[in-house]
């Protein structure tokens, strides 16, 4: 699409030479002249109240500046979010929430000082153990993206009853961590009336609106840089504590502080996802066509803040149903406070949607491929909107092709190479095309070329370089000629980089302003000003003109095949392919990695990644990447990912849908249906364990042990 | 800025350069290079040798420099990312995290080039890993592969998930580096 990309493998990121020579800064990397530095003091209970803090020792630690807590804490605003009003008062509503913050000379003295803080407590009894019964369940107003709470259409209970084959399953999905490669980090810097922060943040003007507030400042005197950030997968799309913790700390000692959440203390401070129990009930006929579907989700949230995880939404969408029943009901227990993770909603519901869809194929005898193409639908089942686009036929037929899926034997276990078992699954994926107004301005520059800027933020998405890439083709100009700016607040207005909205929100107003410029350009005559000239570019209006008559989702299906040691349980994945229909690619390279990238967090989530509430203490037992187990290199062999040519005129200029969560939705669920079809076991809690598989082995060892 | 009460003078050579440093005993080499000589590059990821994020060359041999103490490698010679390329000139690796896109966010990169970097003069030397053959002649190069590159480059996570294409990076860079007597790619062999 530009004169830089002539292979069409898509052209490198603009930012890849600083990314790869460690040139690139991030948000505690900027030397600032006096820098103290802050370590968080994380509470000790799980539920209470602070009745003493002893700051004295830790005062005496060489190199302590200040000690902060709700006792000398500067009084703040009310923010939006209530998780970030920190140090305002002795409660303490989850273990691991900060109640005081040691802030020092160099990182050895504020990591002292902070361990030497002593703390008494008036302790309560804490409820922090999620249960399918518990009392404290009730239908929340709406569940997180604004959706219904609940949704009923048609008779479920009368069609699920008279249906020939009836499936009723529970699938458990335990709390995961987003835990990015950059731990949540901010630098804050008062320059007079002004305050300066580097922010490991999604949005960077999320970030600024939340310290206005907390802070009593004018927008405008706070600037939030978020040039470089290390990942976040939802975590970071909101401020965290740690960056008004910064900022109190900054102000109260009159010098720049920086403060990176250490590993261990990330689980409770930055959101997780939180765990989920999901009944799916289907009922369908001998032909496998669904008439019935209900999808009832049981989650929890904090006592802080309500966030529900909205699980059951993928079953209002993806598969004809006249009959249809979907809930959520949510309790608040004395947790840490749940929050986005790469397609919350999607991403656990369509776990438990695609494995209830692969146990009816085996029940109905029908092929997993197959019996997904039969409930297929043009038109949304909950809203009854026809789809802008949906190629979710097209997507599987095209992965079973290229995977060879054809001739597969369904039967479980009749694949094995020595002591593996070795099997094969598919899952369909789904995610919602969302768009939300943002701002633009593009320069033409006097000495010549291009100037862009947007508030939008790189979190390793590859948005730098794909704005660049709509604006060389808006403005017909080389890529080269290209220079933008994105990650501060200063810039343009733009929305969060999340839900997969980025390129399609920011590209828009790009897009805009320079189709502006070239306007604007072609009435100016003579040279140009030594300012350039500029053309300014606000989408709200054509984001609330877009027609409300089309549902708009992105489509995929995933294919997994793993083995299973008969005698250890052990599970690997051998192979994952994806096919994806989301729109026009803008950039083969980072769309790719974009993909695989999900479809990498999807097997982890299916193989390693567990966390536990521990209820006598309240706290997450798996604190650190040592106990919290993300995949690594070597347990993800062979991942590919395709796309489908899809023009779609009802999305936006580019005709571009969200890639950044797809490729985890449904992979989880793609991977325990290769372990069925590998062992016999139905696995519905994840993550999968040898210790789940174990009893059901058994009977595949049997005649090697003779 | 009071003085530690335990501190030492130690010398490091960083990326070829001598660097007189005066650390209090608790800063690992990872603080010393990030907070006194604003060489950031390595990154603090774990801070516990759990994720590689930090991973640098010390005296040829990559390390999580998050568990090393500055005052314990006095006279150690550090490579970090910062000192791969040559001038303008890429490293190969380098090179190839470009070309095969083998980052994202770029945060676990610095310690994913560096480790790079030590795995293929490990394989060079004939050092084997947990998946290379048993009748494999010691201190004969092991030839380069993918189950190599992934099992060597486990210590280095990824959030991402750019896994698959950091082992095609590093796999050029063997190609590359070894030449004729290249292992080759495993990949798409199924």
């Amino acid at each position: 699409m530009n004169t830089a990309d002539r292979t069409g493998e898509g052209v490198v990121r603009l930012e890849g030479r600083a990314k790869v020579t460690g040139a690139a800064r991030y948000a505690v990397e900027h030397p600032l002249d006096g820098c103290l530095h802050a370590w968080p003091v994380p509470a000790g209970i799980a539920r209470g109240r602070i009745t003493a803090i002893d700051t004295e020792r830790a005062l005496a630690e060489p190199g302590t500046v200040a000690v902060l807590s709700h006792e000398n804490a500067p009084r703040l605003g009310e923010p939006e979010d209530p998780e970030l009003f920190v140090l305002q008062s002795p409660r303490v509503a989850y273990r691991g929430q900060y109640v005081a913050l040691a802030v020092a000379e160099t990182p050895q003295a504020a990591r002292a000082a902070a361990a030497a803080v002593r703390l008494e407590y008036a302790a309560e009894p804490h409820d922090v153990t999620l249960t399918g019964g518990h009392p404290g369940l009730y239908a929340p107003e709406t569940v997180n993206g604004g959706y219904p709470t609940d949704r009923e259409r048609g008779d479920f209970d009368m069609a699920f009853a008279a249906s020939e084959f009836r499936l009723d399953t529970r699938y458990r999905i335990p709390p995961l961590h987003n835990h990015p490669m950059e731990p949540h980090a901010s630098t804050a810097v008062w320059e007079g009336p002004r305050l300066r922060v580097y922010d490991s943040a999604q949005g960077a003007h999320a970030v600024q609106s939340e310290l206005a507030a907390l802070f009593g400042l004018e927008p405008e005197r706070i600037t939030v840089v978020s040039e470089h950030v290390g990942g976040g997968f939802g975590s970071k799309g909101t401020p965290r504590p740690q960056v008004v913790l910064a900022c109190l700390a900054a102000r109260e000692t009159g010098r720049p502080v920086k403060l990176a959440v250490p590993r261990h203390q990330m689980a409770q401070i930055v959101g997780h996802r939180a765990a989920t129990e999901q009944r799916v009930r289907i009922g369908a006929d001998g032909a496998g066509q669904i008439s019935a579907l209900a999808h009832e989700v049981v989650t929890y949230s904090s006592t802080v803040r309500e966030f529900t995880e909205q699980a059951a939404t993928p079953s209002r969408t993806m598969y004809a149903s006249p009959h249809s029943r979907t809930t959520h009901r949510v309790t608040r227990l004395d947790v840490p406070t749940p929050s986005w993770m790469r397609a919350p909603g999607e991403c656990p519901g369509m776990f438990a949607l695609e494995s209830a869809m692969d146990e009816l194929a085996v029940t109905t005898g029908i092929d997993p491929v197959e019996i997904r193409l039969r409930n297929d639908t043009a038109k949304e089942p909950d809203s009854g909107h026809p789809f802008s686009s949906r190629r979710l036929a097209d997507c599987l037929r095209e992965g079973a092709r290229r995977f060879g899926w054809e001739g597969r034997d369904p039967r479980p276990g009749t694949r094995a190479e020595g002591r593996l078992l070795i099997g094969t699954g598919v899952a369909a994926s789904g995610y919602p095309v969302y768009v939300a107004p943002a701002r633009a301005t593009a320069r033409a520059e006097a000495a010549g070329g291009y100037r862009i800027e947007v508030d939008a933020t790189d979190i390793g998405t590859g948005a730098r370089t794909v704005l660049a890439q709509i604006a060389a083709e808006a403005l017909a100009a080389p890529l080269d000629r290209i220079r933008i700016g994105i990650g501060n607040s200063d810039l343009p207005k733009g929305p969060v980089a999340g839900g997969s909205m980025g390129t399609a929100s920011w590209g828009w107003a790009v897009h805009k302003a320079c189709r502006a410029l070239l306007r604007t350009l072609a009435e100016h005559s003579g040279p140009l000003p030594e300012e350039g000239l500029s053309a300014h570019a606000d989408t709200s209006d054509d984001v609330a003109a877009r027609s409300d008559a089309y549902a708009r989702r992105a489509f995929g299906a995933q294919f997994a095949e793993v083995q299973v040691d008969m005698d250890t349980g052990e599970t690997r994945l051998r192979r994952l392919l994806g096919v994806f229909a989301a729109g026009r690619v803008l950039n083969a390279r980072t769309a790719r990695s974009q993909f695989i990238g999900g479809m990498t967090m999807g097997v982890s989530m299916a193989l390693t990644e567990h966390s536990t509430m521990d209820a006598e203490f309240g706290d997450f037992a798996e604190r650190d990447l040592a106990m919290y187990h993300v995949a690594v290199n070597a347990d993800v062999p062979d991942v590919q990912a395709y796309w489908l040519d899809e023009e779609d005129q009802e999305l936006n200029p580019m005709g571009s849908k969200g890639i950044g969560e797809i490729g985890i939705v449904g992979t989880a669920a793609a991977v325990t249906s290769a372990v069925h079809h590998a062992t016999g076991v139905r696995v519905r809690e994840l993550p999968v364990l040898p210790e789940s598989l174990l009893p059901g082995l058994a009977e595949w060892r049997r005649p090697a042990v003779v | 800025m009071e003085a530690p009460v335990h501190a030492s003078p130690v010398t490091l050579y960083v990326n070829g350069t001598a660097r007189e440093l005066v650390v209090d005993n608790r800063t690992t080499v990872l603080d010393a290079l990030r907070e006194q000589l604003d060489l950031t590059g390595a990154k603090k990821g774990c801070d516990h040798g759990q994720c590689g994020a930090c991973t640098v060359l010390v005296d040829g041999l990559r390390m999580n420099s998050c568990l090393l103490f500055a005052v314990a490698r006095d006279g150690a010679r550090i490579t970090t990312v910062e000192g791969l390329a040559d001038g303008p000139e890429l490293h190969p690796l380098q090179e190839a995290f470009l070309e095969r896109d083998a980052y994202q966010c770029g945060y676990c990169t610095p310690g994913q080039l560096c480790s790079a970097v030590g795995v293929l003069e490990e394989m060079a030397a004939g050092r084997p890993s947990a998946v290379t053959a048993p009748e494999h002649p010691s201190g004969q190069a092991v030839p380069a592969g993918d189950t190599e590159i992934r099992e060597r480059m486990s210590g280095n996570l990824c959030r991402c998930g750019c896994y698959v294409n950091i082992v095609r990076a590093v796999d050029d860079a063997a190609g590359a580096q070894a030449g004729a007597g290249h292992g080759g790619s495993e990949g798409g062999a199924w």
